[in-house]
């Protein structure tokens, strides 16, 4: 028989890592699983501002390698692949990969969000075109350019601020008229020359040929539609839980969350989540960090009642 | 893996014949970053079948620019030095859907 492992943790972004340093240093052998990049969504923002002592490299990608440079270093196992099923019907928890699959005595989610789309015509032929999710991954290209960015919340303002390194000029479009991100990055974006603010607007429709040239947007107020030119769309209007391949085990919300108490237990024994990909009031590195510790002990305590040594 | 850039973009891509994938990463893009050994492994395994080759276009922004590729990560087909198929963006670009794009070509 192959080996089982006390943890699997699915999802290498800050509440993965976390799981998988606190699992570890516990002596519990764990193992992450990530299918796409080490870090999660905090590797794609070098405006990390607000994890606690990330003042030198205030960068997601820096600290994102250290977390996991960190897990590693007590014992946890780090592979690239994608967990695509289950096989729960044993004490004994099988998680299904792409070519192969593992076994283990708990499973934590740590799947995360990715983000939300616009949902208006254009955003899907253009995207890569001038329309991008990722300000890190994309900023170079407008250097000189002019770009809009499209919401309201911290990752909206703080990603808009980035863009004045690159960009000529930054228009925020905001479909109320406050923001919700933090009052300090508001100021900075408020006293930024190169960022302008569209209030009560959303974008209606992107357009280009083959790559962007303007989007048309809608007064919230009095439904006018105006013409707005730009070379990009940068949208930061929310994320969505990656959840779908826990739909039929674990108890969620009508938006996909996953529901879990204070010790980060679903509605399945043994079975946790932490992070964005779980009902909570904040989504941010530092409370996903919180969860995946949490989950990591009490995944622990579960072993202990549950399997004998 | 062959290394594109503007001194030889012309000669291995645009006037050259048969079909080649293209890379478009970054070096501060983490998701095209988090593909490359994915499509090291892609580019032995397909080997003789079909070209593929990266571009940096930190170090390339008007080339890829002039391609039309503003965003990251971007996968794009060529075929005797035209655009055929082009997938775009972390969600859409992963180890499967970059095979099934190569799959298509060969
Ligand atoms: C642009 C932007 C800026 C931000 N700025 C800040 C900031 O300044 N400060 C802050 O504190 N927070 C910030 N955040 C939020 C922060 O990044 C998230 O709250 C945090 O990353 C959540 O961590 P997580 O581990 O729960 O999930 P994620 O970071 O989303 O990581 C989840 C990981 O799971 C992987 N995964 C999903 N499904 C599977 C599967 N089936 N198999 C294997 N792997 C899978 C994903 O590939 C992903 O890497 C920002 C977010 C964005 C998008």
């Amino acid at each position: 028989m192959g080996k089982i492992y006390d943890v699997a943790i699915i999802g290498g972004g800050p509440a993965g890592l976390s799981a998988g340093l606190y699992a570890s240093r516990s002596k519990l052998s764990s193992i992450i699983i990530e299918k796409g990049k080490w870090g999660g969504q905090a590797s794609t923002t070098e405006e990390l501002e607000n994890y606690p002592g990330s003042m030198e490299h205030p960068t997601g990608p820096k600290l994102m390698e250290r977390m996991k440079a960190q897990a590693e270093a007590f014992g946890t196992e780090c592979v690239k692949d994608e967990v695509i099923g289950f096989e729960l019907s044993e004490k004994i928890k099988t998680i299904k990969l792409t070519k192969s699959e593992i076994k283990a005595k708990t499973i934590i989610i740590a799947t995360g969000a990715q983000p939300m789309l616009l949902g208006a015509p254009g955003e899907d032929e253009l995207r890569g075109k001038g329309v991008s999710y990722c300000a890190t991954c994309d900023a170079d290209f407008f250097t000189e350019l002019e770009v809009v960015a499209v919401g309201g919340g911290d990752a909206a303002v703080e990603e808009a601020i980035y863009l004045t390194k690159f960009a000529d000029k930054v228009t925020i479009v905001h479909r109320r008229n406050e923001f919700r991100a933090a009052k300090s990055l508001v100021e900075k974006a408020i006293a930024n020359e190169k960022i302008d603010i569209i209030w009560d607007s959303v974008v209606e429709e992107v357009y280009g040929d083959g790559i962007v040239e303007g989007v048309k947007l809608k007064n919230v107020k009095t439904n006018e539609i105006t013409d707005f030119k730009t070379d990009g769309v940068f949208v930061f209007v929310g994320t969505k839980p990656i959840s779908d391949i826990f739909k039929d085990i674990v108890k969620m919300s009508d938006k996909g969350y996953i529901i879990t108490d204070d010790e980060m237990k679903t509605s399945v024994e043994g079975i946790f989540a932490a992070g964005d990909v779980r009902v909570k009031m904040l989504r941010q590195v530092i409370t996903a960090a919180a969860d995946g510790s949490i989950a990591a002990i009490a995944a622990e305590k579960y072993i202990e009642n549950n399997f004998e040594h | 893996m062959l290394e594109l850039n503007k001194d030889n973009f012309d000669a291995e891509v645009i006037q050259a014949e048969g079909t080649i994938l293209v890379d478009f990463w970054g070096t501060k893009c983490e998701p095209c970053k988090a593909l490359i050994p994915d499509v090291e492994r892609l580019a032995e395994q397909y080997d003789g079948k079909i070209k593929i080759a990266k571009l940096n276009t930190t170090e390339n922004r008007r080339l890829a620019m002039a391609q039309k590729v503003m965003g990251l990560p971007t996968f794009v087909i060529y075929k005797n030095g035209e655009k055929q198929k082009e997938i775009s963006g972390a969600e859409n670009c992963t180890p499967e859907t970059i095979e099934n794009l190569i799959k298509e070509f060969v």
